[in-house]
């Protein structure tokens, strides 16, 4: 398409400066880290990767508190979002604005939200101390990191749902309602449906977050075996770039491949909603 | 946001019907249903928000182990602002010069892309945004392997800069490029070009005015992504460039509660106002804008007739699919 008021070489100045920098600084390192995992031996490097137990362990039980994760939130965001969206209180506004505040925590942040609720000298604690006399402290193990991982993905997740339950026609509802259909029902054949795409989109990448997170996971506990941490203590630890870069690649990879799938399937459903 | 779906008059009449037994039998149900709502909705509130209440309470009290009983004090602020003040200034530092770097490469690329329409532009724009899907580790461990061994470099507050700002372009030039699509600023600038603009001309006078809401939102985002920045910061940085999120991870590793909440209360009170402004934008996490932008973006247009008359979808919201498709993680875990 000829656009006489944009030629091509001003397309060309103002595209260098952003590709020059992200060519330097990301292609380039990333094809580098292509060829460190390598090794010389591509094939050999990654199968013994692979087929190494403790790797295999990691990359399961990361993608396992993942879907785990990405499950739960979908479950609670779906029900606090409609409920938000759909009943009017006097501090709405407000409460809204502090349920999104999460979005902005570093991994670390989160991790002490979760210590302070259920470490050593958490809430949690104190209160089951009181109720039972028996002193609940899961902050630094896996389920530590369930309740980290639901703290920021919750957040996003509550968004996306409100945003795309106020586009929602109560007129379907109610029409359903008028024939008889019972709230399940109406759950499951019409605001299911609707936000359909927006909780695919959704669900991508709160998982991939949650396989990628590491600020989180660092805060907790050094010795929780999820990938990020693995990579982690390969690298500074037993300074095997080999394995790090193979490790790394493999979640890039997977996070990718996931956030990729979810466009498409969503990426023809908004095209036709709009 | 306030909007509330009507409420169902169509009930009333349907109860005079035959089938108005059916629907006064899920009565119950929805109660019910309402009520679990309305349960999850309050545990989620404690979840969410009663952590931050208590650490900020934390970095407030003589004595967390003791509870509020101690009494208050600011000790624990000062003692942080005392060793982690480094931190904080370098933060700052490092957001500054990101969000500079990010506004010279990433707005007058985003909006080239805008105004391409090209399948090599849709191209790049998919390679640019490559670095938000992938976890920030991969793209750590990439930059060390290739450039660790500069030690001028590696040692400097640039070697975090650059991460920063690998992480946060995707950001600008999608924000910018879904602003600059959703007003069709072809037509604006062969209007003004028409009438003899050069093209500077046309930039001070119809692309900045247009695009400045998608900047706006495009820079909050990049600062506040570039303050909380901790998986690439934590390996990229050395003991003399430690940032704000190094240093919390630092304090709540090695220091009593009460630091590590008061330094937590600092990164709220730089943070807060960041989120606060975006929210009353409408600035959504992933940095677009989800509301319409300002009137005041259109009234500042070098050319008022041409802008309200002749172009129709200056006035539609953000309808570009680019402005509602979340494409990437969330960079800050």
């Amino acid at each position: 398409m000829h656009d006489l008021t944009f030629p091509l070489r001003w397309r060309v100045v103002l595209l260098t400066p952003a590709l020059a920098f992200f060519a330097c600084f990301w292609l380039l390192p990333i094809a580098r880290l292509m060829q460190i995992s390598g090794d010389g031996h591509v094939v050999s490097t990654y199968l013994s990767v692979l087929t190494n137990r403790r790797y295999l362990d990691s990359l399961l039980a990361t993608v396992a508190l993942s879907v785990a994760v990405t499950l739960c939130t979908l479950l609670w965001s779906v029900m606090v979002g409609l409920f938000l969206v759909r009943h009017a209180f006097p501090g709405r506004r407000v409460l809204v604005a502090l349920l999104t505040f999460p979005l902005a925590f570093p991994g670390v942040v989160v991790g002490f939200m979760v210590i302070m609720l259920a470490g050593r000298q958490g809430l949690i604690g104190a209160l089951t101390l009181a109720l039972t006399g028996d002193k609940w402290v899961f902050a630094y193990s896996m389920a530590g990191l369930f309740a980290g991982y639901l703290y920021f993905s919750i957040p996003r997740v509550i968004v996306t749902v409100m945003a795309a339950a106020g586009k929602l026609d109560p007129a379907l509802e109610e029409a359903a309602r008028s024939l008889g259909a019972n709230p399940w029902q109406i759950m499951r054949d019409i605001v299911l449906p609707a936000l359909a795409p927006a909780l695919t989109a959704a669900a991508a990448v709160c998982f991939a977050t949650s396989m990628g997170a590491f600020g989180t996971a660092f805060t907790l506990a050094t010795d929780i075996d999820v990938l990020p941490m693995t990579i982690y203590t390969e690298f500074t630890l037993n300074a095997d770039m080999v394995t790090a870069a193979v490790l790394s690649l493999l979640l890039g990879v997977v996070t990718w491949a996931v956030l990729a799938l979810a466009r498409n399937l969503t990426g023809q459903a908004a095209a036709a909603a709009a | 946001m306030d909007r509330l779906p009507p409420q169902p008059s169509v009930l009333s009449v349907a109860a005079t019907r035959p089938g108005a037994r059916k629907i006064s039998a899920h009565q119950p149900l929805r109660f019910w249903l309402l009520l679990m709502q309305a349960l999850l909705t309050c545990l989620l509130c404690a979840f969410l928000i009663v952590p931050m209440v208590m650490s900020i309470l934390a970095g407030l009290t003589v004595n967390y182990f003791r509870g509020l009983a101690s009494g208050l004090t600011l000790r624990w602020i000062e003692a942080v602002l005392g060793t982690y003040s480094d931190s904080v200034l370098a933060s700052l530092y490092v957001a500054a010069a990101t969000l500079a770097i990010v506004l010279a490469t990433g707005m007058p690329a985003g909006y080239a892309l805008a105004r391409s329409p090209t399948r090599l532009a849709r191209l790049i724009e998919e390679m640019l945004v490559l670095p938000i899907a992938l976890p920030g580790l991969a793209s750590a461990l990439a930059i060390l392997a290739v450039y660790g061994s500069f030690s001028g470099f590696r040692n400097s507050l640039w070697f975090i800069v650059v991460g920063h700002v690998v992480f946060t372009l995707p950001f600008m030039v999608r924000s910018v490029a879904a602003i600059c699509a959703s007003v069709d600023l072809r037509t604006l600038e062969e209007g003004a070009a028409s009438l003899g603009a050069s093209f500077c001309q046309r930039c001070y006078t119809v692309v900045l005015p247009n695009a400045w809401p998608g900047v706006l939102a495009g820079a909050l985002t990049v600062v506040t992504l570039s303050l909380g920045e901790f998986n690439l910061t934590w390996m990229l940085h050395t003991p003399d460039t430690k940032t704000l999120p190094v240093g919390l991870a630092d304090a709540y590793a090695s220091m009593r509660i009460e630091i590590g909440s008061a330094y937590t209360i600092i990164f709220f009170a730089i943070t807060m106002p960041l989120l606060i402004v975006m929210q009353m934008l409408g600035v959504d996490p992933g940095g677009n804008l989800q509301r319409k932008p300002a009137r005041t973006a259109r009234r500042d247009v070098g050319l008022p007739p041409l802008a309200s008359n002749s172009n129709p979808t200056v006035d539609t919201p953000g309808n570009d699919k680019r402005a509602t498709n979340p494409t990437a993680q969330d960079p800050l875990r």
